[in-house]
């Protein structure tokens, strides 16, 4: 492992600072991933920025009604909170949904969308890898592609992004909070990741030396009938293959506001708009839900592989949102 | 580059310098010669590095020791009361939840760290009600164990302990 500086700070100005001023420095948060790609040669900083204590770690009400949690707020702390498991199913469940009992305690909700993909090629430092070596190549394509993503890649990159969280924020359209050398700004959350196209190596919208101090949620009280549902290869502890995040508000036999979001389908959390548009102001009846899956799948492009590739994602996220949606809507349908 | 930290090991003060790439397992193990703590794929895929951090369970191969400077670190040698072991360490003996026994430790300290959790109310994937108080049935011991694998796969014997566990330390 590379040797490095380690910074505590316990302003977050000052921690800014230390990251925009070196363009060898990074920030490091609950370090889930961080640390492992320091023992696995994907990263290598030269000085370290521990925002764990730079960062607030409560989260307190905002003046609209909805609430503010601080970056360093741990994932299980954040899935303890009663106030979010009544209001925000849907993101409470995508956080249970993601790593282990251990992770959660370590993991932050600032550091959890900025998690890098688990694409193995990225991780691994001995085949090319566009992200990690802009330039080399990508060792996925034609590969083992089971993970990879079926909308929005381009050739230079099929990875997809691996946060759960990230996908139910997305749906809720959170707000993200920004801290920088210049000041403070906010992202809609929607707009923090970004699509590959010719520059897979930048993975959001963020600058070097940007911190995320804090995401906000916005009232929106349809959040309350809302989920997160994860299919993956096996019952616990694994990425999602496929996963959504919704929630929908019903005004008599139509449905009045309706959120979807997309995860393990491509590089970034794919908020469902196209299938939003088809199910607002129609009936919750099955055939609606199978066309509006339709519609936000109709530019899929499944990719070859030596595992048989991803063809199947197609079909298992259409799926797995009419099953969300039917979820939802149990006892409102007739 | 070198940090000089403080960390209370099972009830132990020390005051050690560490590379600042030094792992909180490696500082465990190979510093402090805790070898409790076992290093089993040392990527926080496997759990058997599991210790509680100043209370909480978290994996000691992805914390930087120079990070937590302060802490309270319990592993799982440190559980005992004595020559008592703790009901946790007294279930698995019980149950035989254990083959080769290279995951028992982190098994041990998420367990504990897992009721823990469960006694302050926390769900988890398994939980159907999010808003109830969480009820600790097979399913939920399997979810919230999920991190700690063991190649054994002792699985069946470790549910049934710490469900005797929960019963005692509640």
């Amino acid at each position: 492992m590379k040797p490095f500086t380690l910074a505590t700070p316990t302003d977050a100005d000052e921690a800014v600072r230390l990251v925009a001023d070196d363009p060898d420095a990074a920030f490091l948060g609950g370090g889930t991933n961080l640390v492992d790609h320091l023992k696995l040669g994907v990263a290598t900083p030269g000085a370290l920025v521990d925002i764990t204590r730079a960062t607030s770690a409560e989260i307190t009400d905002l003046p609209d009604g909805g609430p503010r949690v601080g970056a360093a707020v741990r994932n299980g702390d954040f899935t303890a909170d009663r106030r979010a498991r009544e209001r925000y199913p849907l993101i409470v469940q995508s956080v249970l949904a993601g790593a282990s009992g251990q992770l959660r305690n370590m993991a932050t909700i600032g550091g959890n969308p900025l998690q890098r993909t688990r694409c193995v090629y990225f991780q691994d430092v001995t085949t090319p890898c566009n992200k990690r070596e802009p330039g080399s190549g990508c060792g996925a394509h034609g590969g083992y592609t089971r993970y990879h993503a079926i909308l929005g890649a381009s050739e230079h990159c099929i990875a997809t992004h691996p946060s759960d969280l990230a996908v139910a924020l997305a749906a809720v359209d959170a707000t993200v909070r920004v801290l920088g050398a210049d000041g403070e700004r906010t992202i809609p959350f929607t707009d923090l990741h970004r699509l590959p196209g010719d520059a897979p190596e930048r993975d959001t919208t963020l600058a070097h030396g940007e911190l995320i101090t804090a995401i906000d949620l916005p009232a929106l009280p349809m959040a309350r009938r809302s989920l997160y549902r994860k299919v993956r290869d096996r019952a616990s502890y694994a990425f999602a293959l496929v996963s959504v995040a919704a929630a929908i508000e019903l005004d008599g036999d139509r449905i009045s506001d309706v959120r979807i979001a997309l995860g393990g389908v491509a590089h970034k959390p794919w908020r469902a708009h196209r299938a939003e548009a088809v199910l607002r102001g129609a009936r919750p009846l099955e055939e609606t839900f199978e066309t509006a899956a339709a519609a936000e799948l109709a530019d899929a492009r499944p990719l070859d592989g030596v595992d048989g590739g991803n063809g199947f994602k197609t079909t298992l996220a259409a799926r797995t949102i009419v099953a969300a949606l039917r979820d939802l809507t149990e006892g409102a349908r007739s | 580059m070198d940090a000089a930290i403080s960390l209370t090991v099972d009830g132990e003060g020390y005051r050690l310098t560490v590379d600042t790439r030094t792992t909180l397992l490696d500082a465990l193990r190979d510093r402090l010669g805790n070898i409790s703590p076992k290093k089993g794929c040392d990527h926080g895929q496997c759990g058997a590095c599991t210790v509680l951090l100043d209370g909480r369970r978290v994996l000691a191969c992805l914390v930087l020791a120079a990070t937590v400077g302060g802490a309270e670190v319990t592993t799982a040698s440190g559980l005992a009361e004595g020559d008592t072991p703790h009901p946790v360490q007294r279930a698995f003996l019980d149950h035989d939840a254990f083959q080769c026994g290279y995951c028992t430790p982190g098994q041990v300290c998420s367990a504990v760290g897992m009721l823990d959790e469960v006694a302050a109310g926390w769900p988890s994937h398994a939980t159907t009600d999010l808003t109830a108080e969480p009820r600790l049935s097979q399913a939920e011991i399997s979810e919230r164990m999920a991190g700690n694998l063991c190649r054994c796969a002792a699985y069946v014997n470790i549910v049934p302990a710490i469900e005797q566990a929960a019963g005692e330390v509640r």
